[in-house]
């Protein structure tokens, strides 16, 4: 407590608000939310899963799409859900994690790359708790992760974008310069290059996962430099609005982003986590889960294209659809040679394929990206 | 690809321009509370208050201008809080205004839910007849939205208020001399009320400008961090509503200078120009404070101490 108390009478007050603010401020952003609990199932074990947030759930985003996979997922009968939002990365997250364990919940997912060391620190302490982290490497007999190849969409999405250009430059709002979004870009680029092989791909870093204004600003000098059509890796719709209100295209994540700029947005590349989802509660609850590594695709169905608007010509339709069931029945994949690095020089020889290792830790741009990865 | 380098530097400070209104908006309401000696440092709780509100108003009723003044009113009402607490109760101003953030962080996130994913009516951009067609000077500061020729408004009015009129004078010696004040007759606790409400209209409005005009949409902690931006841009600006105006300007200038050197593709290390805003704020608060070492940069003399007339 503050040294500047005046007397006891005027702390009492300060005291009342600061609790109200702080209880306050987890009715909005932060207590857990518990579900009505639901009978179990005759059979199996009853599944309590707790959910784990970076941001809250009104972010339009990330987040957004592992709540409604949550709400599909607490429909089973034998389940029940729970969920904190805007968790800290770091040590509160370990603060919110271990509260779940105490609570009882026997399978536990945590939705940010930063929750890795915290899942693993809290998992260690509770064996008997099934733990999934989202977007890490590091695992554990009773912690396993999952991803999804957002990059296969985002390619599909750079081909759109490609056939939609006129000014042959395209704009992308990078977030943070680590291996997924850089994995995105690359993804993206080489989508538009095979279809329009001029297209230049300029790209701003915001470093940031989380503010309109300078994402809306970000894609605003793209679009200043001539970009037609704006991607983005953030979580919130800004630079579509942006794209929106200067008559240009954009390419939504995450989730459907049309609502917020239906004049400009052609499709998204989202993802489905209730596939996942799914699948880790019917192994808990059936007695058959163990530890793995999940980096599911379009052919799992986790990752996906959001509806096309009425702005994405059949022709263009038809392609992207081919080049999808092409993905979808393992004949070909996005990191297929020849691919070249920004600097020209063969990254991936004709006819090879960038195996997993190299795609999850890709520090590299391909060619036709303009700009650096900031060191 | 060619671009063209005059249109760059055009398109530069327009955006200079946009991204320094929000703050300039809260920045301006600060000035006057600390200048009554209330420090408040709830600015992102009651943006985020002002940028719901002014929201769900904006879409209730369809119209963005009902959205501004609902916002205003929404701040005001929302630091009274801060007003009664650190006045009337004489507490702690450090605390109270953390409390104001915390709470205002929660009481938008409640209240935001039903609005999310929702496409509000906003400020568009147009061009005000005959100013937009100076060359530069029109495109930069003529083709904006309405809430930024309200702050043109606002912010020489803000200067005239302080220091041409009675109301100003009051309003600084509250905050250098409160007992002083107090026995020319001046209500202290009057003065310190209206200024922190002002204070709290005025980071509304400019929370309002992130859910009205920059995007037309309410995201949760959609302020990102202004309201501490801007308390450091009080100090730069010397509690001076002129000079608000251009730390405001230079401040989002240097952000859409890195933005745009990256979309070009210049090969600058991209660390460096994330730099920039902070080493040019670094930079002239050093110039500016040199300069006027002597008048002691202009801190308010009894900011951040309540007022008790018993006390003397």
């Amino acid at each position: 407590m503050s040294r500047q108390w005046r007397s006891a009478a005027f702390t009492v007050p300060a005291v009342f608000l600061v609790v109200a603010a702080l209880a306050l401020a987890g009715c909005g952003g932060g207590a857990p939310e518990e579900a009505a609990p639901e009978a179990a199932a005759s059979e199996g074990v009853a599944v309590k899963a707790a959910f784990v947030y970076v941001s809250p759930v009104g972010d339009a985003g990330w987040t957004l799409a592992h709540d409604n996979a949550r709400l599909k997922i607490d429909e089973l009968d034998y389940v029940e859900t729970a969920y904190t939002e805007a968790v800290p990365e770091g040590a509160d997250a370990e603060r919110t994690i271990s509260q779940y364990v105490r609570q009882g919940y026997n399978l536990i997912f945590t939705t940010s790359f930063g929750y890795m060391d915290p899942t693993i620190t809290v998992a260690a302490t509770a064996p008997e708790v099934t733990f999934m982290h989202c977007s890490g490497f590091k695992t554990a007999a009773n912690v396993g992760t999952y991803f999804g190849r957002m990059y296969q969409p985002r390619y599909l999405t750079g081909m759109i974008a490609g056939k939609m250009t006129k000014s042959k430059v395209l704009g992308y709002v990078a977030a943070h310069p680590i291996p997924e979004v850089i994995r995105g870009l690359n993804a993206f680029a080489l989508g538009a290059r095979s279809v329009n092989p001029d297209v230049k791909v300029h790209v701003v870093w915001t470093q940031t996962w989380y503010d309109p204004a300078k994402e809306r600003e970000a894609a605003e000098s793209l679009l200043d430099i001539g970009a037609d059509v704006i991607a983005q890796h953030q979580d919130t719709p800004a630079p579509q609005q942006a794209a929106e209100k200067r008559g240009n295209y954009s390419i939504g994540y995450n989730s459907d982003m049309s609502s917020f700029a239906p004049a400009a947005h052609l499709t998204a590349p989202v993802w489905n986590w209730e596939v996942i989802y799914r699948k880790v509660v019917d192994e808990v609850h059936n007695g058959t889960w163990t530890s793995y590594q999940y980096w599911g695709g379009l052919d799992d169905g986790v990752v996906g294209l959001a509806p096309y608007s009425d702005l994405v010509p059949q022709e263009v339709r038809d392609m992207v659809e081919a080049k999808k069931a092409e993905i979808v029945a393992g004949d070909w994949d996005v990191f297929t040679g020849p691919i070249n690095n920004a600097a020209g020089e063969v990254w991936v020889a004709d006819g090879e394929s960038m195996a997993d290792g190299d795609m999850l830790g890709m520090k590299d741009l391909v060619e036709g990206v303009v700009g650096t990865v900031p060191e | 690809m060619e671009v063209d380098l005059g249109v760059l530097v055009v398109a530069i400070l327009q955006a200079a321009v946009r991204s320094g209104t929000p703050i300039l908006f809260v920045c301006i309401g600060e000035i006057y509370a600390e200048r009554s000696g209330v420090l408040n440092v709830g600015l992102e709780g009651m943006m985020l208050v002002g940028a719901i509100a002014g929201f769900t108003a904006g879409f209730t009723v369809g119209n963005p201008v009902v959205g501004v003044i609902v916002a205003a009113a929404a701040g005001a009402a929302f630091s009274l809080i801060h007003a009664f607490v650190t006045i009337t109760l004489r507490a702690d101003q450090i605390v109270s205004g953390l409390t104001l953030t915390i709470l205002g962080t929660g009481i938008s996130g409640f209240f935001g839910k039903a609005m999310i994913g929702q496409v509000g009516p906003g400020f568009d951009k147009f061009a005000v007849p005959g100013l937009a067609k100076i060359p530069v000077l029109g495109t930069v500061f003529f083709q904006q939205d309405a809430m930024v020729y309200l702050s043109y408004v606002v912010v020489p009015i803000a200067w005239w208020v302080m220091y041409k009129t009675h109301l100003g004078l009051a309003i600084r010696s509250v905050g250098e001399s409160p007992a002083t004040a107090d026995s020319l007759g001046v209500s202290v606790t009057r003065i310190r009320y209206g200024c922190v409400l002002f204070g709290g209209a005025m980071a509304g409005v400019g929370g309002a400008y992130l859910s009205l005009a920059y995007t037309t949409m309410w995201i949760e902690q959609m302020s990102g961090g202004r309201g501490w931006i801007t308390l450091a841009l009080v100090i730069f600006a010397g509690w001076n509503p002129a000079r608000a105006a251009l730390g405001a300007y230079l401040f989002g200038g240097a952000d859409a200078l890195q933005l745009r050197i990256q979309a070009v593709g210049l090969d600058i290390p991209t660390y460096f120009l994330m730099m920039l805003p902070y080493v040019l704020t670094i930079t002239i608060l050093v110039l500016a404070s040199r300069a006027s070492l002597r008048r002691r940069l202009g801190a308010p003399a009894a900011l951040g101490i309540p007022y008790a007339r018993e006390e003397r």
